[in-house]
């Protein structure tokens, strides 16, 4: 390729690399730099705030503050529960289409992705009045069954949260796991089915192995989004604050700081260390999903 | 121009493929049954919130609290309507109107530098090439919070937060959008096709918006269709970065609504719901007519 030429072609690039350094790399750097600082308000608070090089003593505030700590533990505990379930729902349907003639799929298909269509805000909205004693169905179709539900209990909200977000994730993930499968030579059944094994067989043996790549996929995703989860809990703390606490999830308490207390530093501190966790949790994943392959 | 038709027709040739596809006969039909029972049950469950909407947004206050939820009774959805648009002096339209721009002009504008970003990355090698690889798919694993609260203290102190700008300049850096275009240069761009426009004596600039947007009108119609979806459900960017209620989107005004009850004892739970049933209508429009593209924009997306 001419010199020239390669050039031009960088400068079609110009634009996002400069929007890049300007919405990625600057405010990272900042918010990098602002968690090695700490502002000291004088004796009364009237001479005004200082600001003093802290070194490393946010993060170590953080990693001992037991409200962040136990917020990144209550998600990572409802990740391992909510993940798998939702993905095993999107692999039972998409295995379900597979087997189904292509017309039946397509209309299925498109029945199932219909939450999807749905912004996350008013999927939540639209659960928290089904879960609603006062206008929901769902509280007393629990005094049908002989108990009355209460869905924003304590011990209930982690249910309903996360049934909000199976409802709204497994259309998405389905698809995704549906597509890996269509990939998949046909060949390979009618050998096994030749060879005497059942359906049920074929697709334990056969079809699960073959869309690991999917589910790795859409387990990583649904893993980055849910340690950052933030609108549903944020939606819920709207009607029930009393069982939703402000520091309830790892990004909620990074809001509060920053916009409630006024803690920049603070609060930048401990979106540094989210991003780390998060990063950590991507690499354990993947190694972990991955070695099993070879 | 014949790659582009080959280009765009694949996802038809593949569902003709499918179609063509001899049935499997060899399951018993019970099995199929309980396949087909347990479908219907997944799309009932899918689908009975939306019909809960829908109903609800039909009903009077006392016919929302008192009638079965999952029935009519009563049709006063154009009372709904008229209270919903005339509330607060027509705030809700505001937020319509702020949604339809946000969504609308950022995506675009965003699409633009993607495709260009795309074709730089898949067609041109030049240095510094892996590295702006690497920033797009690395920016994947950053925090929405790590970026938006300093990028609050930049906007604010260059006096950017609360006006339109604060929603719409993160609106045009989209890195899903850029791994998409990319993807799609790759596919639908052939390197002989950009050497004859050379030889012809086209200037790259040329190139770009006579011959390469063209081709790649499918994928830019599926990066605009995502990134439109992911802005018009954008939640903790404009509740950062927007304050005053003129600026605020759909979603940031049906939040504040929600809490009304609670904070201040008017319940809104009538005109968030019709709201909330609003607010999904143009993106189910949307999402419908361009169907084709953003089922093969989820797919291409997550498997390359």
């Amino acid at each position: 390729m001419i010199r020239s030429q390669r050039w031009k072609g960088a400068a079609f690039t110009l634009p996002f690399q400069l929007g890049f350094v300007f919405l990625y790399l600057i405010p990272i750097g900042y918010a990098v730099h602002q968690s090695l600082f700490r502002e000291q308000r004088s004796g009364l608070g009237l001479g005004g705030a200082t600001v003093t090089f802290a070194g490393l003593d946010n993060y170590r505030h953080g990693l001992t503050d037991p409200a962040f700590m136990s917020s990144v533990l209550r998600v990572v505990l409802f990740a391992c529960v909510q993940i798998p379930v939702m993905l095993a729902i999107s692999l039972l349907l998409a295995l379900c289409l597979d087997a189904l003639t292509a017309r039946a799929a397509a209309r299925f298909r498109m029945l199932l992705l219909i939450p999807y269509m749905i912004p996350g805000v008013v999927a939540a909205i639209v659960w928290i009045n089904l879960y609603s004693p006062d206008v929901g169905p769902l509280t007393s179709l629990g005094g049908f069954f002989g108990s009355s539900w209460n869905f924003f209990a304590p011990s209930m909200v982690w249910p309903s949260i996360g049934n909000l977000l199976t409802w709204h994730g497994i259309g998405y993930n389905m698809v995704i796991i549906y597509a890996a499968l269509q990939a998949v030579p046909r060949e390979l059944f009618e050998a096994a089915r030749l060879d005497g094994a059942s359906e049920t067989r074929i697709a334990l043996s056969i079809k699960v192995p073959r869309v690991r790549g999917a589910l790795v996929l859409t387990g990583m995703l649904s893993i980055i989004q849910m340690l950052q989860i933030f609108n549903e809990p944020a939606l819920f703390r709207n009607v029930t604050p009393q069982t939703v606490s402000d520091s309830f999830t790892p990004i909620m308490i990074v809001y509060n700081q920053a916009f409630n207390a006024g803690n920049y530093h603070y609060a930048a501190a401990l979106s540094v260390l989210l991003a780390l966790v998060l990063g950590v949790a991507s690499f354990l994943f993947y190694r972990l999903t991955s070695k099993e392959t070879d | 121009m014949v790659m582009t038709e080959s280009a765009t027709e694949r996802p038809e040739t593949h569902t003709l493929r499918r179609l063509a596809r001899p049935d499997p006969a060899a399951r018993g039909r019970g099995g199929q049954r309980f396949l087909l029972l347990g479908l219907i049950l997944a799309g009932a469950y899918s689908l009975f919130p939306v019909w809960w909407l829908i109903v609800a947004a039909t009903k009077d206050r006392t016919g929302l609290y008192q009638t079965n939820g999952l029935w009519f009774s009563g049709m006063h959805l154009w009372d709904n309507l008229h209270q919903l648009v005339t509330y607060d002096h027509g705030i809700f339209l505001r937020w319509t109107a702020n949604s339809f721009l946000y969504a609308g002009v950022g995506s675009l504008g965003g699409t633009l530098i993607a495709l260009a970003t795309g074709y730089g990355l898949a067609r041109f090698d030049f240095p510094g090439r892996g590295v702006v690889f690497a920033c797009v798919v690395g920016s994947f694993l950053i925090p929405i919070a790590l970026l938006t609260l300093p990028l609050y203290l930049v906007f604010s102190s260059i006096g950017l937060v609360d006006t339109p700008w604060a929603m719409l300049i993160p609106c045009l850096i989209n890195p899903f959008s850029v791994y998409l275009a990319k993807v799609y240069t790759e596919a639908t761009v052939p390197f002989e096709l950009l050497e004859a426009a050379r030889l012809d004596g086209a200037g790259e600039l040329r190139i770009f918006f006579s011959i390469v947007l063209r081709m790649m009108a499918t994928g830019g119609a599926t990066v605009f269709l995502l990134a439109f979806v992911n802005t018009w459900n954008a939640f903790f960017l404009p509740l950062t970065v927007l304050r005053g209620e003129e600026n605020w989107t759909l979603n940031l005004g049906l939040y504040n609504w929600t809490g009304k009850r609670l904070e201040s004892g008017i319940d809104l739970t009538s005109l968030v719901l019709t709201g909330a049933l609003l607010s999904i209508v143009p993106l189910a429009i949307m999402m419908t007519a361009m169907r084709r593209y953003w089922r093969t924009g989820v797919t291409l997306g997550a498997l390359k």
